[in-house]
């Protein structure tokens, strides 16, 4: 058996353990671990399956036209049926209606499309929605629970970074992956983590204030969890 | 009774504390819906065919290949064969389809045929200008300069300017255009013009006004750009029609947004001024020019800048440059920054000349600039103490404490000014039996907080907590308010509010005071309670005052203008910047930026002072970084990106601290808006901080490094730089 | 952007076969923000996109002693600036990676890509191709907005400045690059690597259509001192106006062998050879560097509007070789 086949045959399985493939219960969660090992070379297609052969094996070729995918979105399985040249922000927004995201300058450049994939800040702009398959990704809806603002939300409301507020859920999700990476910050790692994002209003002087509140309740709340 | 005027410092719950905008969480959790957020049902893509050429006439235009192509809904000329196309980017043709990726095929698929014709579209070098390309100069003049000049004594030249720049808001341009029936258009746009947008679309589309709804939530970003309806908002529309009144939504791509949406002009001036040993300045005569692309700049009576009023002998002669680029629009206190730039280099110059530390020399010619001459001299003594000028301040070019051999730094100040003060605004004030309080009104957040303004003059009124009262803007229906512009928002939304709210209130006392045993003019709504002013204990809560309004809602319409000033016009500010020059490199670094600014009585502390900090760092940006580049050969705009069109980061801004005039003096002034002003004046300072550190004039902005390093090269010797 | 087909193969050998054999065929996609940036242009309009991501032989990063680093075509820009080894025996080299655009960039970024991406001179990102003539033919660098053009090697027509600013580090780390293609593997020291097109088609590296690269190798620091200076107008996310990276081998207090490569100065990185050359010898002041700074654009040539292009060349070297001495 091939690595494709395999690969093919442990997504089947996987999906028939979910009953609905928007499920939120660690069945789903579960198929993505095991999945991002092969979900990249076999993603789930629908109809239409092609291969071609290539070095002696079959490899499959989706597009040009729509492909059926499954994102992992803040923890839920999200299906959406995109072309390949289709961009994750895009899918986000125009697909899934999750438009937190903004799309700015649609070049990997302003950061205002900023979501963490795998714990990272990327640019939703500048990855496929088909090469996202497989890896967690989390946009600025999965921070708050509720009414109550994560650390970094509150942060940027109380120092008021922000005006017209279209750069500040790239701002927040680019803020967060830093804490998390650094929670004390120094002001080079400040420039560093926060120089992929750009606001016109002129936000700056508050982010900096907001960076400063946040890592304190991070680390606070960090800190009383252990304690207590 | 309660009355229209302002509450005194000590009476106020609300008003001037430093409170966070109420739909904050809603914009940093990602809930705040913007139009280009919003998926309509069965939504189509719309994508618009724009000229790549700057100058051009159309031949022919051919969409059969695009009508054919999978998923596409109608197909629409917007500019038909004949047309003269007069900048790169113009609106040829529009599609729609079902994905966006469909439109975009459809729209490629367009044929055009152009017949290219010269075009001309930088205008920054004045002898290379087309003799076509002048327009009519205009003149504005007092006195006899020729004589003042005779009589001065000392006499310098110098050129100063500043390059186009475009708006560049992040949420792009755009709507959402449907036809819920034959008749009826809804429409959300991304604008700065809620309730007057509606009637703008029935009349090109030639409908009744009341047959167009016009909603928007949030706004991402207008800067004076965002007024029109726009060419493209009207062709949604038609196409909407078309694809049989299905949602087309047309948000404008990047860069188009940063060709056709929207710039601020250049203005390139030679300046004479004239000036007695003792600092006073005597003369001024400038010849400047400027372009807006095709459009029309009226600039001459813009200088010289603060300092005209009372200034006698003066000339200003001012060129319009017709060029082959997208039109400006209003631009964040329109004329005011170049005029700033232009006239305050060259008074920090001519201070340079004498010898003199600016601040004396500004403070001594404060008369010239007439009523505000006080209100000046106040804000540059306060942000002279903030920047610590007198302990840093150094004559030009020999840097001011903390330079090295490579490194030298420097200070600059300016001194700006604006109207602001309220637009017509009209709101809806309801109190229902159960307390609860909504407002309507027609206006919208630019970004300034609009909501939040609105929230706290209503609850400081009648007594309430924030949570107290319910505000909905955003759309046509609500009673007319208007555009953000002039920073007039703040100013007539507030005391539109103020008024409904009074007479509201005044309208409960008249029911509420015979069961109270009092009159009316007795009554005070206060901590959630009505009572007698001079027995307190007399009272009742709210809720308890509200239940006798009995079964019907109270509603009260607010205007502005109206009975008693709550919101005059006119405001001074000052702002001094503290950079540092690598003399080898020529890149500008910010150090301390401070701003002094009066706005009259402030509504909300906190979203003022970020009107402020956003003002200087746009101004950070278009000092150091961002200018439109244009190809004179291809006429096509070479940085339609964010890459190359140039934002300051987190790290270009140095340090920023803020003081707003408040308190005798400036509050009884009543609301005045502050979205402008300090946008006015960071040119003129951080450009006097660089020739102060560096020892000559970078005429033009921004300070890039090359030209910083052509300034150092070409005028170091002349001006004797010490370094 | 124009649609495509999308294959993810597991072998290298897959993918050179799904890799078309002529130019505009097909794309190798690796972090993506450069390609998919020109695909949204339509820059580049490839018919299918081969997804790199999945050959696992094409990631990694190793390093032992004798052999030096070894880093996997795909290895993360981040990566390679967070990684502990390289950190502590190519300090310059995690510096550099992580001074790379932002961190979103970083973060899916990889090194082949970064020493393949496409330059940023916006005649050619306007559709005007690499040499960057108008419908006539005309050569639009020359008398058009040239601010960030070459100052070095522009005698012929290619008037762009190559974009990596890892390479010119790499090039003076003397850093090999591996490639497999259909002929199968060659390894090409990386100042051999790059090309300047002289005519219409050709481009700007050696790579044929399918061939990719595989690999990057380092050779073990030994006694090294190492630097990159990058002169950049905005503090972060900006390209550099010019950089130059060092590496100058210490004897005592002398320099006992240098390399100087230049970078954003002209369509390859640029060799400062003679430069180089004179530092050997020499023990390292301000005045040294600033010599070695002149030497390196002795022959540099400005166009219309960059002539300030090589005061800040020549004040890179100097500030790469004055950081490097320490």
């Amino acid at each position: 058996m091939s690595s494709s086949d395999e690969g093919r045959e442990l997504l089947e399985k996987e999906a028939e353990k979910k009953p609905d493939g928007q499920n939120e219960s660690g069945v789903s969660r579960r198929s993505f671990l095991k999945g991002s090992s092969v979900a990249l070379t076999i993603p789930l297609v629908a109809s239409g399956e092609k291969y071609v052969k290539a070095a002696g094996a079959q490899v499959q070729i989706l597009g040009p036209g729509k492909v059926n995918l499954t994102l992992n979105i803040n923890g839920v399985a999200k299906t959406a049926s995109v072309e390949t040249r289709v961009t994750l922000l895009d899918t986000l927004r125009n697909e899934l209606d999750i438009t937190g995201a903004k799309r700015v300058c649609d070049r990997g450049t302003c950061g205002a499309c900023t979501v963490v994939m795998d714990g990272k800040p990327v640019y939703s702009c500048s990855v496929l929605a088909i090469e996202a398959q497989g890896h967690k990704i989390e946009t600025v809806e999965s921070l708050a629970q509720g009414d109550t603002l994560h650390p970094v939300q509150q942060a940027f409301w109380d120092n008021d970074a922000q005006q017209c507020g279209f750069c500040t859920p790239g701002f927040v999700m680019a803020t967060k992956a830093m804490l998390d990476k650094h929670p004390s910050p120094t002001p080079e790692q400040v420039k560093q983590n926060l120089g992929g994002n750009y606001c016109r209003c002129g936000t700056y002087h508050g982010i900096k204030a907001a960076v400063v509140q946040a890592s304190a309740q991070m680390k606070e709340m960090k800190g009383g969890k252990r304690n207590g | 009774m309660a009355e229209y005027k302002w509450p005194e410092e000590g009476k106020r719950t609300h008003i001037g504390k430093r409170i966070s905008r109420i739909d904050g969480p809603d914009k940093v959790s990602g809930r705040a819906k913007y139009t280009y957020d919003l998926n309509r049902p069965g939504m189509l893509f719309g994508k618009v065919l724009r000229s790549p050429y700057a100058h051009a006439k159309i031949v022919s235009i051919d969409l059969s290949a695009a009508e054919k192509m999978p998923g596409v809904k109608a197909v629409k000329i917007i500019q038909e064969p004949g047309t003269e196309i007069q900048w790169a980017g113009d609106e040829i043709a529009v599609v729609a389809a079902e994905t966006e990726g469909q439109a975009e095929d459809a729209m490629r698929a367009i044929k055009v045929q152009y017949e290219k014709l010269p075009h001309f579209v930088n205008e920054q070098n004045w002898d290379t200008i087309p003799e076509a390309n002048r327009r009519k100069p205009s003149e504005v003049a007092s006195g006899d300069p020729a004589k003042a000049f005779a009589e001065s004594d000392v006499v310098i030249e110098g050129n100063y300017g500043n390059e186009i720049i475009t708006h560049c808001c992040l949420e792009t341009h755009g709507l959402i255009a449907e036809w819920e029936d034959d008749k009826n258009l809804l429409v959300h746009q991304s604008t700065q013009s809620v309730s007057a947008n509606g009637g703008q679309f029935a009349q090109a589309l030639g409908m009744p006004a009341g047959n167009v709804h016009l909603k928007m939530e949030h706004l991402g970003g207008g800067f004076g750009s965002k007024f029109p309806v726009d060419r493209w908002g009207i062709e949604a529309a038609k196409l909407s029609k078309l694809a049989g009144g299905k949602p087309i939504k047309l948000m404008l791509e990047r860069n188009s947004e940063l060709m056709v949406a929207g710039s601020r002009p250049s203005v390139f001036a030679k300046v004479k001024i004239g000036a007695k040993k003792d600092g006073t300045v005597t003369a001024w005569e400038s010849e400047a020019w400027g372009s807006g692309g095709v459009g029309n700049i009226s600039f001459a009576q813009n200088l010289p800048y603060v300092f005209g009023p009372a200034m006698q002998d003066k000339k200003s002669v001012f060129s319009v440059v017709s060029t082959n680029t997208g039109p400006n629009r209003a631009w964040r206190a329109p004329n005011h920054p170049q005029a700033c730039l232009i006239t305050m280099s060259a008074f920090e110059d001519m201070a340079a000349e004498l010898k003199m530390d600016p601040l004396d020399f500004f403070l001594k010619n404060l008369a010239l600039t007439g009523t505000r001459a006080n209100v000046y001299r106040d804000e540059l003594l306060k942000a002279a103490e903030m920047i610590d000028w007198k302990k840093m301040w150094r004559p030009r070019g020999e840097g001011a404490p903390g330079s090295t051999k490579i490194i030298k730094r420097g200070l600059g100040l300016s001194l700006h000014t604006w109207g602001g003060g309220g637009h017509a605004s009209d709101c809806d004030l309801t109190i229902h039996p159960d307390g609860s309080v909504e407002l309507k009104m027609g206006t919208q957040d630019l970004g300034v907080g609009t909501r939040t303004v609105l929230t706290i003059v209503a609850a400081e009124t009648l007594g309430l907590p924030l949570s107290g009262v319910k505000v909905h803007i955003g759309d046509n229906h609500f009673p007319v308010s208007g555009g953000s512009g002039g920073s007039t928002t703040v100013g007539g939304i507030s005391a539109s509010t103020r008024r409904a709210a009074v007479d509201a209130l005044n309208i409960m006392f008249e029911k509420l005071a015979p069961a109270m045993n009092t009159t009316p003019d007795k009554l005070e709504a206060v901590g959630q309670k009505v009572q007698q002013i001079d027995n307190p204990s007399n009272s009742m809560t709210w809720q308890q005052a509200c239940a006798k309004l009995g079964t019907q809602p109270l509603t009260t319409r607010g205007k502005n203008p109206g009975k008693e000033t709550l919101t005059t016009g006119g405001v001074g500010g000052v702002q001094m910047a503290d950079v540092s020059v690598d003399m080898e490199t020529g890149i500008v670094k910010m150090n301390n930026f401070v701003a002094v600014q009066d706005c009259g009585l402030i509504i909300d502390m906190k979203t003022c002072e970020s009107q402020v900090f956003g003002a200087m760092i746009f101004g950070v940006t278009y000092s150091l970084f961002e200018e439109r580049i244009m190809d004179s050969q291809t006429g096509k705009m070479l940085n339609p990106n964010m890459e190359f069109y140039k934002l300051a980061g987190l790290s270009d801004i140095g340090n920023f601290k803020v003081h707003m005039m408040t308190g005798k003096g400036y509050d009884e002034r009543g609301v005045i808006g502050v979205g402008e002003p300090p946008t006015v004046s960071p040119g003129a300072a951080i450009s006097n901080a660089v020739a102060n550190a560096i020892g000559v004039r970078v005429p033009n902005l921004p300070m890039t490094p090359d030209r910083v390093l052509n300034a150092l090269a070409t005028k170091g010797e002349k001006k004797g730089g010490k370094s | 952007m124009q649609t495509f087909e999308y294959a993810s193969p597991t072998t290298k050998e897959q993918a050179v076969e799904l890799l078309g054999k002529q130019w505009g065929e097909s794309e190798a996609l690796a972090g993506g923000s450069d390609l998919l940036s020109l695909m949204k242009d339509f820059i580049i309009t490839p018919k299918r996109l081969v997804n790199l991501k999945s050959i696992k032989e094409l990631d990694g990063i190793s390093y032992n002693g004798r052999a030096g680093l070894r880093l996997g075509a795909l290895a993360n820009i981040n990566d390679i600036a967070d990684n502990a080894q390289i950190k502590k025996e190519y300090p310059t080299l995690a510096y550099a990676a992580g001074e790379v655009a932002g961190p979103q960039i970083r973060n899916v970024g990889t090194l082949g890509g970064n020493l393949c991406q496409h330059p940023r001179c916006w005649y050619f990102r306007a559709g005007f191709g690499l040499l960057a003539k108008d419908e006539s033919g005309q050569p639009l660098v020359p008398n058009g907005d040239n601010r960030y053009h070459a100052i070095l090697g522009n005698d012929g027509p290619a008037l762009y400045v190559h974009p990596s600013t890892l390479a010119p580090l790499l090039i003076s780390l003397m850093a090999k690059v591996k490639t497999f293609g259909p002929k199968g593997a060659r390894e090409i020291a990386l100042d051999q690597f790059y090309l300047t097109p002289k005519a219409d088609g050709e481009r700007g590296n050696v790579l044929l259509p399918n061939e990719i690269v595989t690999e990057v190798i380092i050779p073990p620091p030994g006694n090294v001192r190492t630097a990159s200076y990058e002169i950049r107008h905005r503090e972060v996310l900006d390209w550099p106006m010019a950089m130059a990276s060092v590496a100058l081998t210490m004897s005592g207090k002398r320099v006992s062998a240098a390399r100087l490569t230049l970078g954003h100065v002209a369509p390859v990185p640029w060799p400062a050879d003679e430069a180089a050359k004179f530092l050997v010898g020499k023990t390292i002041s301000e005045d040294v560097a600033a010599e070695a700074g002149k030497i390196a654009v002795a022959k540099a040539k400005a166009l219309s509007r960059n002539a300030y292009k090589i005061q800040l060349a020549q004040v890179a070297v100097k500030r790469a070789i004055l950081q490097a001495a320490g």
